[in-house]
């Protein structure tokens, strides 16, 4: 994984809401617009069965997975329900509201 | 050379180890030795065992099943033969002991042996108790010929054989416990005509008082067995062999065969003989040991321990660990201190248990008594400073083992006495959940055990649901809740945390259902999110109650409510069911299950198209593709041109129909069109769990409409009845008859009529199965068909514009409601994928 800021795309292709999954640098991931406008960015794959987590549903705090209803912290990446943990990852949206993510 | 080789093996002079000697190689005997040996004993002892029948050792308690034949007399032996051999154990089977030299530390046998011993433990166990009976030997002193005890799996087979020769045809049973009630219906299985004949009052008079017994007769009776209390035998009739019993004062009762079953006695004869202390029985300390005999141990149904003697078998496991652990050292400070005796069994296949107080002693104990001797069923409960100190229950063993519990810990006891007796309001639970073990798998979708939730209630969490967030149990199909629940009450010990989250309809709202309604209403809330600012707490949103609050702000708003696409589930968003591997199924509608060649053609060609894995029939009727990645989904809908068939949804999902009396030549009506009838009228309509429909042409029911949520039935005269609550899934359930109409308009109107009660009623994710028997049929029958609220006309005009709102949602291939609808959000590395075959 390659350090630094990457640009993913606009904001408004991910819906309020819901999440969409990006492919960066060999990353798997899935951001997620929340309804205050805010932004989120955890893995895209759900540590336990391998679900795709931008399918999941959200509210401010957690995500949980579609197949199987484990659900994770959208800030931190850790499991509420006892899966292990997705990775979070800093992510904002820039002056021309491209989603930017920050990898460590 | 093997024998002989084993033989010279146990004499080797090089061997140390001290002599072990049991007498006895019944349940008690076999099992201290293996209590012993599961200590390491085989190295500090060679073991030596005398059994007075010829045989390795098996469990008495199974002998009922072999005299009625259910378990063949090879099927319950504990040990074979080979397992003394295995274990380096001596066996003198058929050898019985006379007496014990306890100076010289040698015991004598009738084989005129003498064997030394370093420690030495006696488990002759009991005999049969035979009354003083006249005739009941021969003038040689033998039991005259028809006689049995029933104690051996010599003295059961000889029954059966006996019982099976010609002429022999009645038996009595001399005694009316436990083992003669096992006897009489063992006898019936070989088609012998049975009397009891009892001295005491009532039927099992040591397990319990006469109410109780009086319910047990009717059971014993109904089976066809004869049952004479308050009667003592005086002689047996037969110069050669049976021919009949005498009783006092009562006909004698003609028979070929006499059973006795008047009790045990301890077998002491030996212990007596070597002047070791026996009273009622061969008394033994705290540690199994006999009093001032340092070597000389005793264990089971022949031995007193303060006091008491026992005649069951959970005690004995019980003391032949203690009496391990101090023969072999493992734990000197191990004590016996008595067993508290709850009995639970089957006789003559009634469920009996007992425990403690028959009946109340004191003028302060509480009793609390259900009879209901039509059912054979009897519950007798003593309370006394609010434990439970006796009980006795017939007929229905379902709070046995919660009972039994309360019982040996002294857990506290509900206000409502009743509970004891009953589980109420809910359905039954099949098995005690106290009785499960550790590993038992609870919840079966995510493999939760009850260890899982015991060790999650121990851990904090005491609220239902907390534990199934914790652990997921009963977050699959649902339908072992009931089980969770009494798991993590029994975890807690009855010390459940509240869990007001129960009752709202969904968690985040702190609303009931109806109360949530109104709100709704009265504050014109119709998106999820006016919701949650209106009614939540600080407003804030919940993952886990959008779905649910769509659901219902779209059958209450139809065509008004703002449709938020981040409320729904993703399967309500693509229109389509995720798979394991992230990619979806798509279940085109086929209306009733009736297709046609162009339809399977257009289908075939998609196939291939869009190389489908798997193609799938249903069990609604239809056609399911399987493996359709997210992003072809458009295409696929467009390709098939078909509508949705709603397989993914909290909602209507499809009428599966019989061919009906248009080809079939059993049909009395035309199940196929009533069913394309109702799934067009009410295809794709939300609701708080799915519904599944049927339809059938005749009573045979070839479309399953028992176990359907709404299942329709053509009957003879044109006429149909309709079925509500049904189930087959991960619940069973047969339909309750709705009503029987006249025409399939009617069928229409009222299966429209309860769906809309239903999602106005039903809790989010109750199944019809459930809701159902809540209300009751009664209720429905009474709203439904009756209009005792006067709702009818709203009902059916809340069902009508819903019915006006439907739109194919697979009509959004051509326009996504969102931006990237239909985008992947599948990693691009492989999961694991539905198999291709």
């Amino acid at each position: 994984m390659s350090a630094g800021l990457h640009v993913l795309g606009p904001v408004d292709e991910i819906p309020v809401g819901e999440g969409r999954a990006y492919s960066v640098a060999s990353e798997q991931i899935a951001v997620f617009r929340l309804r205050d406008g805010s932004l989120r960015a955890v893995s895209a794959v759900c540590p336990h069965k391998g679900g795709p987590i931008a399918d999941g549903t959200i509210d401010r705090a957690v995500v949980m997975c579609p197949l199987h209803q484990h659900a994770f912290e959208l800030e931190t990446g850790c499991s509420t329900t006892g899966a292990g943990p997705l990775r979070s990852y800093p992510v904002f949206a820039d002056g021309s509201q491209n989603v930017v993510v920050r990898f460590p | 050379m093997t024998a002989l080789a084993s033989r010279t093996g146990r004499s080797t002079p090089g061997d140390t180890r001290r002599r072990l000697v049991v007498i006895g190689n019944g349940m008690a005997g076999a099992r201290a030795v293996e209590e012993i040996l599961a200590r390491g004993g085989a190295v500090q002892y060679r073991v030596t065992m005398f059994g007075d029948e010829p045989y390795g050792n098996y469990n008495r308690i199974m002998l009922s099943h072999v005299l009625s034949g259910e378990e063949d007399a090879g099927g319950i032996f504990l040990n074979s033969l080979d397992w003394y051999r295995e274990n380096g154990i001596t066996l003198h089977a058929g050898v019985r002991v006379e007496k014990i030299d306890r100076f010289a530390k040698l015991v004598f046998s009738d084989d005129g042996r003498a064997t030394p011993y370093d420690v030495l433990i006696i488990a002759t166990g009991s005999r049969s108790f035979m009354p003083a009976v006249e005739g009941l030997y021969t003038p040689g002193g033998r039991l005259l010929p028809g006689v049995f005890a029933f104690r051996t799996i010599d003295d059961t087979q000889g029954m059966v054989s006996y019982a099976q020769q010609d002429h022999h045809g009645r038996a009595v049973v001399i005694g009316g416990g436990l083992l003669g009630l096992e006897a009489a219906r063992g006898l019936q299985s070989h088609g012998v005509g049975v009397d009891v004949v009892h001295s005491g009052g009532h039927l099992m008079n040591a397990q319990m008082g006469p109410d109780g017994g009086a319910v047990l007769r009717r059971s014993v009776e109904a089976l066809g067995i004869r049952v004479h209390t308050s009667s003592r035998t005086t002689a047996i009739l037969g110069g050669d062999k049976v021919r009949g019993v005498q009783l006092r004062d009562r006909p004698d009762i003609e028979c070929d065969l006499v059973v006795v079953a008047a009790g045990i006695r301890p077998n002491v004869e030996v212990a007596v003989t070597s002047g070791l202390p026996v009273e009622r029985a061969i008394v033994v300390d705290d540690h199994m040991r006999v009093p001032d005999e340092d070597e000389i141990y005793a264990v089971g149904e022949c031995v007193q321990h303060r006091g008491e003697v026992y005649g069951l078998v959970a005690p004995l496991w019980e003391q032949a660990a203690v009496l391990a652990d101090h023969v072999t050292g493992a734990d000197p400070s191990s004590v016996y201190l008595g067993s508290r005796t709850a009995t639970k069994l089957k006789v003559a296949g009634v469920d009996v248990a007992s425990m403690g107080l028959q009946a109340p002693e004191r003028d302060t104990d509480e009793h609390v008594v259900f009879s209901e001797p039509s059912r054979g069923v009897f519950k007798s409960i003593v309370i006394r400073d609010s434990k439970i100190v006796g009980a006795t229950l017939l007929g229905d063993s379902r709070k046995v083992a919660y009972l039994t519990q309360a019982f040996d810990r002294g857990l506290p006891l509900p206000e409502e006495r009743v509970s004891l007796l009953f589980d109420l309001g809910g359905p039954g639970d099949e098995a005690g959940v106290a009785e499960l073990d550790g590993d038992a798998q609870v919840c079966n979708c995510n493999g939760v055990s009850k260890q899982v939730i015991a060790d999650t209630v121990k851990g904090g969490c005491t609220a239902l649901s907390g534990v199934m967030d914790a652990t997921r149990a009963g977050k699959g199909c649902g339908s072992c809740k009931l089980l969770v629940r009494q798991v993590v009450e029994w975890a807690a010990d009855g010390a459940v945390a509240e869990d007001p989250t129960a009752a709202y309809y969904v968690p985040g709202v702190p609303l009931e259902k109806a109360a949530l309604m109104t709100a709704i209403r009265e504050q014109g809330l119709r998106s999820v999110s006016a919701v949650f600012a209106a009614l939540a707490p600080g407003g804030a949103e919940d993952a886990k109650s959008k779905m649910g609050l769509a659901s219902l702000l779209k059958m209450m708003w139809a065509g008004e409510y703002i449709d938020e696409r981040d409320a729904r589930f993703v399967n309500d968003r693509v229109h389509a069911n995720i798979q394991r591997d992230g990619t979806f199924s798509v279940v085109p509608q086929m209306k009733g299950g009736v297709t046609s060649p162009e339809q399977l053609r257009r289908i075939a060609d998609v196939a291939d198209k869009y190389n489908i894995p798997m193609v799938k029939l249903t069990g609604g009727q239809r056609i399911d593709l399987l493996g359709v990645p997210k992003e072809d989904l458009p295409k696929v809908w467009a390709d098939l041109d078909m509508p949705s068939g709603y397989a993914y949804g909290k909602s209507f999902r499809t009428v599966k129909t019989c061919v009906g009396q248009e080809f079939c030549r059993f049909g009395t009506g035309d199940s196929t069109k009533l069913g394309i009838q109702i799934e067009s009228r009410f295809q794709g309509i939300e609701s708080p769990a799915k519904l599944k429909l049927a339809v059938s042409g005749c009573p045979r029911n070839c479309a399953e409409s028992l176990v359907k949520d709404v299942g329709v039935v053509a009957v003879d005269g044109g006429r149909w009845e309709i079925y509500i609550g049904g189930a087959a899934g991960a619940h069973i359930r047969k339909g309750d008859l709705l009503a029987t109409v006249d025409d399939p308009g009617t069928v229409t109107l009222l299966a429209g009529r309860f769906m809309q009660y239903y999602r106005e009623r039903a809790n989010w994710l109750e199944r019809t199965y459930s809701f159902v028997p809540r209300v009751g049929i009664e209720q429905l029958r009474a709203v439904i068909v009756d209009d005792a609220e006067g709702i009818a006309a709203r009902l059916d005009e809340a069902m009508q514009r819903s019915v006006d709102s439907y739109a194919d949602p697979w009509a959004e291939r051509n326009s996504p409601f969102t931006p990237g609808q239909f985008r992947t959000s599948l990693p691009l590395e492989v999961l694991p994928r539905v198999p291709v075959r």
